[in-house]
């Protein structure tokens, strides 16, 4: 079936995911939605194998509880992008706003530029759920609070504040799952309580350079010169700190 | 507790409030119909229990005299204000706020609006105060005796503000026919406050207006603290505190804009025990000078005077704020997309630091 263009110039966000939604059920695997700015909830709860090009700045919660569509932002992306997602794969051409891959539990979410403020907190993993989040650019605080799971890669080379600190305060704050790996490393003050940064390990750069090949494709860069600086990993110091408070060993 | 039936399949309602201001730094006039738009396409932030705006050069024929808006229930009340107004100020004009008859908007207040000065040494009472303090002393007077409200003060400059979405109070207070330099707006009601036309946004006294995505829950402290200046907090809500509060530390106190996000944002005092010696004693005596004065809870404010825009962030970054530069012209919204819709090619798009004012001075 043949791509689907809508020109979502002035249409309300609900009859724009009606129509897309209409489609998706009707069989259509392709879709390019041209001037799109600010229409929420686009593509999500979206399942199946379905890919999607937008053009303009999608609004809040693009993606939620996506499980399994592709989608392509040519421009920046705002808040809760990938908010609870399942399955598939967002990469936004530019910068995204607050609350990036909130308690996303697989799939993948690459932002060419800065991210905002809270991204991928409460993220988690389960089995083959592994949820991975690259930023090119820099971050702001309590990246990774409270994650469960799963990977952050943070690049902090193509940014729009570069006097700025690669992340904010708070980074990874009351982890206790996954990892977040930071080129170039980090000031260890800019850590959550208890946290600090070591070296990332053989089996952390695999992962790390099958993303940066992938991200490096995904925006036209050179995989070698965002791996051409070493990593830190910041993991949790404690594992499922409450997993025997309501059932003691 | 139970869950209520069918709590899956309920609309929820999913407003949060929504700001967006623009400055020109060359004072060139942007018409209404650009935060009209901008607000409009926000519309989903809000949700119809207030709406407002604030311009400035927009009373260019009166520029030297303080525009007062006043709102009031019944005439009795806005007679009463006006005898105030008469007995303090030259009043040189005294009109209706142009309105239209709008379909959503019910119950309106009578609004008015009057140009005065200040009589010099004839005055009935207050005469150790100076200009500025004896405008602000007349707004509280006519705000706690009256029933009537004193919306905007400033000079050469006015709020706009009711109950109901902001493109319908636009609408009726026919801003598409106003012109100014800055504006903001905002909707959504009152934080902890039924919507009501005097608890809309913007907050004003003087030339300082304010527009504010969040909740001030130091509300309590902060309105204490003012009262103990002469500020009287008769608006049942939390931002007018924010308004005052800039008023005292920045016009009174002298403070710049800067320090004054310091006092509303301070730094945390771990990053003041880094600080070196000197740093860490000032922001030490800053904050406890000024602890009264700190806003505690989520914000996303933008502040403006006849001169700047401000937007500030709670320290960590509770609320959404991007702003974005094109031409001449610099704006802050809470979403990037209201932005595009009013000019979609920008220069450079960003989201300021948490706690770290963005202020864009209009150039002499």
């Amino acid at each position: 079936m043949e791509k689907r263009i809508i020109d979502a110039q002035g249409v309300y966000y609900r009859e724009l995911n009606q129509q897309v939604r209409e489609a998706a059920a009707a069989g259509t695997k392709s879709f390019e939605i041209v001037n799109v700015n600010g229409q929420r909830y686009i593509a999500s709860a979206l399942e199946g194998d379905i890919h999607f090009i937008l053009r303009g700045v999608p609004g809040q919660d693009l993606a939620a509880f996506m499980r399994g569509p592709s989608i392509r932002v040519e421009g920046n992306a705002q808040d809760g992008v990938g908010n609870t997602m399942d399955e598939g794969h967002i990469a936004v051409n530019g910068m995204a706003g607050d609350v990036i891959g909130y308690a996303m539990r697989g799939g993948t979410i690459y932002v060419k530029e800065d991210v905002g403020y809270r991204v991928g907190i409460h993220m988690k993993a389960y089995k083959e759920k592994f949820p991975v989040i690259v930023a090119g650019g820099k971050a702001g605080d309590f990246l990774g609070e409270y994650m469960a799971g799963g990977a952050i890669i943070l690049l902090g080379m193509f940014t729009g504040k570069p006097d700025a600190p690669i992340a904010g305060r708070t980074l990874g704050a009351g982890m206790h799952g996954g990892a977040i790996y930071i080129r170039g490393g980090v000031d260890e003050r800019l850590l959550g309580p208890g946290l600090h940064a070591e070296p990332a390990d053989q089996a952390d750069m695999n992962l790390i350079k099958m993303h940066a090949q992938a991200f490096a494709n995904e925006f036209a860069l050179d995989a070698a010169s965002i791996l051409s600086q070493p990593f830190v990993r910041v993991k949790p110091f404690s594992h499922r700190p409450y997993g025997n408070m309501y059932v003691p060993t | 507790m139970k869950a209520p039936q069918r709590y899956f399949d309920f609309e929820k309602d999913i407003s949060g409030c929504g700001v967006f201001g623009v400055i020109d730094r060359k004072r060139n006039l942007i018409p209404g119909s650009m935060p009209i738009s901008a607000m409009c396409s926000m519309h989903d932030r809000g949700n119809g229990l207030g709406g407002g705006f604030a311009a400035y050069g927009i009373y260019p024929h009166h520029a030297d005299k303080y525009a007062f808006h006043i709102m009031a229930d019944d005439q009795a009340s806005l007679d009463a204000a006006e005898t105030i107004l008469k007995d303090h100020f030259n009043v040189h004009a005294a009109q209706p706020i142009p309105t239209r008859k709008v379909m959503a908007i019910k119950n309106p207040p009578i609004v008015w609006r009057y140009f005065v000065t200040t009589t010099g040494k004839r005055r009935p009472r207050w005469k150790e105060l100076s200009e500025e303090d004896y405008v602000v002393a007349v707004v509280m007077f006519i705000n706690k005796h009256t029933g009537a409200f004193v919306f905007s003060s400033g000079k050469n400059m006015g709020a706009f503000k009711g109950v109901g979405f902001p493109e319908d109070i636009a609408d009726f207070f026919r801003l598409d026919e106003y012109s100014a330099y800055i504006w903001t707006g905002h909707n959504r009601f009152p934080t902890n406050t039924p919507g009501w036309w005097g608890g809309a946004h913007p907050f004003t006294i003087l030339d300082w207006s304010i527009v504010h995505n969040g909740e001030i829950s130091s509300y309590g402290i902060n309105m204490r603290y003012l009262c103990e200046h002469d500020y009287e907090c008769t608006l049942m809500t939390d931002t007018e505190v924010v308004a005052y509060l800039l008023d005292l530390l920045i016009r009174k106190h002298g403070l710049t804009k800067r320090e004054a996000s310091w006092v509303f944002a301070p730094p945390f005092w771990d990053e003041i025990d880094r600080m070196p010696e000197e740093q860490k004693r000032a922001f030490t005596a800053l904050r406890m000078t000024y602890g009264s004065a700190l806003l505690n809870g989520p914000f996303a404010i933008l502040v403006a005077d006849s001169n700047s825009l401000m937007g500030l962030n709670d320290r960590i970054k509770l609320r959404p704020l991007v702003a974005a530069e094109a031409g001449d012209m610099t704006f802050m919204s809470s979403e990037e997309s209201s932005i595009r819709v009013v000019c979609p090619q920008l220069d450079k798009v960003f989201a300021p630091k948490a706690g770290e004012p963005f202020i864009v001075e209009v150039e002499a």
